[in-house]
């Protein structure tokens, strides 16, 4: 029970140079894999990959042994470094939610959202405030692994810290498999049990 | 703290909008066929009581005229808008989201209507199909979607490519309920925006082919008509069948773009809660 990334190459287009050559790593479940290297050096690309946005032109991504379903729900959820371009912002909040199935209510709470959040626009929150709501949309899809791209970068610490314990209580709860990526390398040694740097390839 | 709803004031001043076009319409349908009758003892009569925009050179009242054409006018306006804002809408998506071969073909297509001086395609299709409000709607519908089209398809490309779109579908969301979802939200103000632009484009085109003779019959009160009939009897100082038809149409394109600024900022999420 992993999620795998198998030999992978990938590039942007068919002139452009590698971005991830022979790339391969495996995250098991109840795991908290952090994955540093410094910019331009592949870090949200191989988010990408993990989470099936986008396709490897060689090699695999398996989670549990399967590859990627195209169509349905993934087992993979990516949660991006923006939260303002991944929620709609002509959506009212509570739409943002109920896209991940049944709107749980009495679990707001958890995620730090105020109930009257739900009722307010995209650009009527803070950034901290929609990050939230998109780690709510990632966890409530029922996902098995979840691939953390620089997510709390642009929050205050303590923010932060709140976004962190929500993913890892929900995480040790429901034994999830989880890849943080990451340029801050004391995040990364406090959040990961292993360390994957893309500098050493 | 607790005033009242900006959104709910934007949609009380959309309905009235509304009505008074609707009124209009109404108006129009019900005043009866001997109301616009002439009677050569009133012709041409400057506005005064009994008829307030005058009479024109055959007698006939102007104000019930202008009402009667206005609603004319109107379902002019309604109906080939409409039915170009949604043929672009359609054609806009299919090209966005269809095979590059769809997006050339459609592409090809808006051109070669667009290389097309508009009054003559809508008189060409317009004779075709018989004159009559038949042929001019049919013309108008099928020579304004095309800018419109052009724009829905920016849109769609540029909404589609966004991470939260992405991310819908790795929800396990359908491409469908993306499209109903996600996409209309963001083309429903163009669209709007279109349709309310398409608006007087539709009735100046209607007033223009029908002076030419090849759009409505010549008894019809419409108010392009009115105003080419208007123009004979301009040099004699006759300037009431010129002004008062010609502001009431102004008025009515005025109320319709009041209209559908008030359904945008409705609808826009930067002002809908303001």
């Amino acid at each position: 029970m992993a999620l795998e990334a198998k030999n992978v190459f990938f590039r942007y287009t068919r002139k452009s140079p590698w971005v991830l050559e022979d790339c391969s790593l495996t995250i098991e479940r109840g795991e908290c894999v952090a994955v540093t290297g410094p910019s331009g050096y592949g870090k949200t690309t191989l988010a990408r990959l993990l989470a099936g946005w986008q396709t490897p032109d060689k090699g695999e991504i398996l989670a549990d042994g399967k590859p990627l379903p195209t169509r349905g729900p993934c087992p993979v959820q990516l949660i991006c470094q923006h939260p303002q371009e991944a929620i709609n912002p002509r959506w009212k909040l509570r739409k943002v939610l109920e896209e991940s199935g049944k709107l749980q209510e009495d679990r707001l709470g958890e995620f730090g959202i105020e109930r009257a959040w739900l009722d307010r626009f995209a650009g009527e929150l803070s950034g901290g405030e929609l990050q939230r709501f998109c780690v709510a949309r990632a966890l409530l899809s029922g996902a098995d692994y979840l691939v953390c791209d620089e997510i709390s970068t642009m929050l205050d610490g303590i923010t932060q810290a709140q976004i962190w314990e929500t993913v890892l209580k929900e995480a040790k709860k429901r034994n999830l498999g989880i890849a943080v990526i990451t340029h801050n390398f004391h995040l990364a040694k406090k959040l990961g049990s292993r360390r994957i740097d893309l500098t050493a390839r | 703290m607790k005033r009242k709803n900006q959104r709910t004031k934007l949609l009380v001043l959309a309905a009235g909008l509304a009505g008074v076009l609707i009124l209009i319409y109404a108006l129009g349908l019900l005043i009866p066929e001997k109301a616009v009758e002439g009677s050569f003892l009133e012709a041409g009569r400057p506005p005064c009581l009994s008829h307030p925009f005058g009479t024109d050179a055959l007698g006939r009242d102007l104000l019930a005229r202008t009402l009667k054409g206005l609603s004319v006018s109107i379902t002019v306006g309604i109906v080939a808008s409409g039915v170009s804002a949604g043929i672009a809408l359609l054609v806009g998506i299919a090209s966005a989201m269809g095979s590059r071969q769809v997006d050339a073909a459609v592409n090809w297509i808006i051109d070669l209507v667009m290389g097309i001086p508009h009054t003559v395609l809508i008189l060409l299709i317009s004779f075709a199909l018989g004159r009559g409000m038949t042929g001019l709607l049919a013309g108008i519908a099928a020579t304004h979607w095309c800018s419109l089209a052009r724009l829905v398809r920016g849109e769609v490309l540029q909404q589609r490519s966004r991470p939260y779109i992405m991310v819908s579908r790795r929800l396990g969301k359908s491409g469908g309920w993306i499209l109903l979802h996600h996409l209309f939200p963001h083309l429903g103000p163009q669209f709007l925006a279109g349709l309310v632009l398409l608006f007087p484009h539709a009735i100046l085109h209607e007033a223009s082919v029908s002076f030419l003779g090849y759009g409505l019959p010549p008894e019809q009160p419409a108010i392009g008509i009115i105003l080419s009939e208007s123009m004979r009897y301009l040099s004699a100082g006759m300037w009431w069948p010129a002004v008062l038809p010609g502001a009431a149409l102004l008025g009515v394109v005025l109320l319709m773009d009041r209209l559908g600024e008030q359904l945008r900022r409705v609808l826009d999420p930067v002002t809908a809660q303001e």
